[in-house]
């Protein structure tokens, strides 16, 4: 546990030191979520139905923007070697790093999204909903780019294939968590949604970090 | 090892001289089988079988259809299987044979969108739904170019072929939800007609024609399969004294 704190602190600490950079992804996920309206229109109704699966979108690719970071430098300056030689158990390094990247990157997509909701005329309910459903999804992308991230490891095109590897894994996230908006926003319960997407947030918990473990096993071979 | 004239034992396949002489073998066979099946499938499907009461003659592309989806499936799974194979085991050739499969693997994927297209616009009005299973396949598709993209990004064979094999695996995830999905998500595709448990809804010409062009499907892939691994194999073996006196 304090292995995991010590990783997880000393991340978010060299986030605090390159803050712009941190803040990138979210950056992106505003201006990328910005230019909608622009490029179709103005209309409030067609808005308000496109918003869930705009925000949820512009959140998966600002998380795989991001995510390449979370191994690179200290893939390229050597740590991440000596993070392997050490007798410490590697998937909580991962689950450190992991939840790291998703402090800095993901809860601020999460804080963001209800000034996106309001920017395409949701609902407060619904707005309370989707910032609801970042908040259990965005753990995931984080959890599933850190495979793509691992896998991907020093190659020319890294940065595009997480892209490519990753995505397809995160749809199950992309259909419940705008499925949770989209039921709230015409008048029906979202529980079943979030509890399906709780139940990939604990199966991605479980899973993706002994994958990553894994995968950065075989990358450093 | 080099000996190609003694009898072959299937675990010696796990030797890539081997399996070069062997493969070289069974593709002319596994050609040939393919052909002929396809040719009786086809034969069957657009001669024999009945019109469909409902959808008329448009139907019968599902013997293109439905096999090239089975096989998309079971592709997958067994890339999986070989790409997991050679890693746990170290096995050099299941992840060369794992390698090999996902371009065919791919193909059919888009063979069975492509059909299903097709079937699509005269019976239900449209080219393309949303639908959970159509999805599904999508993300197949997906999957397999993740794959196949990775394993080339990467010049090391050996981490090329595990980091594959832990993509493969992870995305084999994917499969039952592909499977399940008609019953989780209640949509526009049509349940599947053929059941395990219950007597085949289908006349059994129908049925004849989709298992012969299934059977036919599965000598092609083995054919293509086994082409492609040699080419794989020479590759990687070009500076072993096997593969030095073939060129002799």
């Amino acid at each position: 546990m304090s292995l995991l704190l010590a990783v997880t602190r000393r991340d978010l600490l060299l986030a605090r030191r390159r803050r712009v950079e941190a803040l990138l992804p979210l950056g992106f996920f505003v201006v990328a979520a910005g230019l909608f309206p622009i490029g179709v229109g103005p209309e409030p109704q067609t808005l308000r139905q496109i918003a869930p699966g705009v925000v949820w979108v512009c959140a998966l690719l600002a998380a795989m923007l991001s995510v390449t970071q979370m191994f690179a430098s200290d893939h390229q300056d050597g740590t991440l070697e000596q993070m392997l030689l050490t007798p410490q158990p590697l998937v909580t390094i991962v689950l450190g790093k992991v939840l790291a990247h998703w402090l800095s990157s993901g809860v601020p997509l999460v804080l963001a999204s209800p000034l996106i909701g309001v920017l395409f005329g949701l609902g407060a309910q619904a707005i309370g909903i989707l910032a609801l459903t970042l908040l259990l999804g965005t753990p995931v992308l984080s959890l599933l780019g850190a495979v793509g991230a691992a896998l991907t490891l020093g190659l020319r095109s890294g940065a595009a294939l997480v892209f490519l590897i990753v995505l397809p894994l995160t749809i199950p996230a992309l259909i419940f968590g705008t499925g949770a908006v989209v039921a709230v926003d015409g008048g029906q319960s979202a529980q079943a949604h979030l509890s399906l997407l709780g139940a990939l947030l604990i199966v991605t918990v479980l899973g993706a970090p002994w994958a990553t473990a894994a995968a950065l096993r075989i990358s450093l071979d | 090892m080099n000996d190609r004239s003694a009898p072959i034992r299937w675990t010696q396949l796990a030797a890539p001289s081997r399996f070069y002489g062997f493969a070289g073998g069974v593709i002319p066979w596994a050609w040939a089988v393919s052909l002929v099946l396809a040719a009786a499938g086809l034969y069957v499907g657009f001669f024999v079988a009945p019109t469909d009461f409902q959808q008329g003659e448009s139907y019968r592309i599902i013997f293109i259809h439905v096999p090239a989806a089975w096989m998309s499936m079971l592709i997958y799974l067994v890339m999986a299987f070989w790409a997991a194979w050679g890693w746990m085991l170290n096995a050099r050739m299941a992840s060369m044979y794992a390698r090999a499969l996902a371009p065919t693997g791919a193909m059919f994927t888009f063979i069975a969108l492509w059909t299903g297209a097709l079937w699509g616009k005269p019976t239900w009005g449209t080219w393309w739904v949303w639908d959970a299973r159509l999805t599904s396949e999508f993300i197949l598709l997906m999957l397999y170019l993740g794959y196949i993209a990775l394993t080339e990004a990467i010049d090391d064979p050996r981490r090329a072929a595990n980091a594959g094999a832990l993509l493969a695996l992870v995305g084999a995830v994917n499969i039952p939800i592909i499977y399940f999905s008609v019953r989780w998500w209640n949509t526009l595709h049509q349940g599947s007609t053929i059941s395990m448990t219950a007597a085949p809804k289908m006349a059994h010409t129908m049925l004849t024609a989709m298992l012969l062009m299934t059977f036919s499907f599965w000598a092609y892939s083995f054919a293509v399969a086994f082409t492609r691994a040699r080419a794989i194999v020479l590759e990687q073996e070009s500076d072993t004294e096997w593969v030095k006196a073939l060129r002799r």
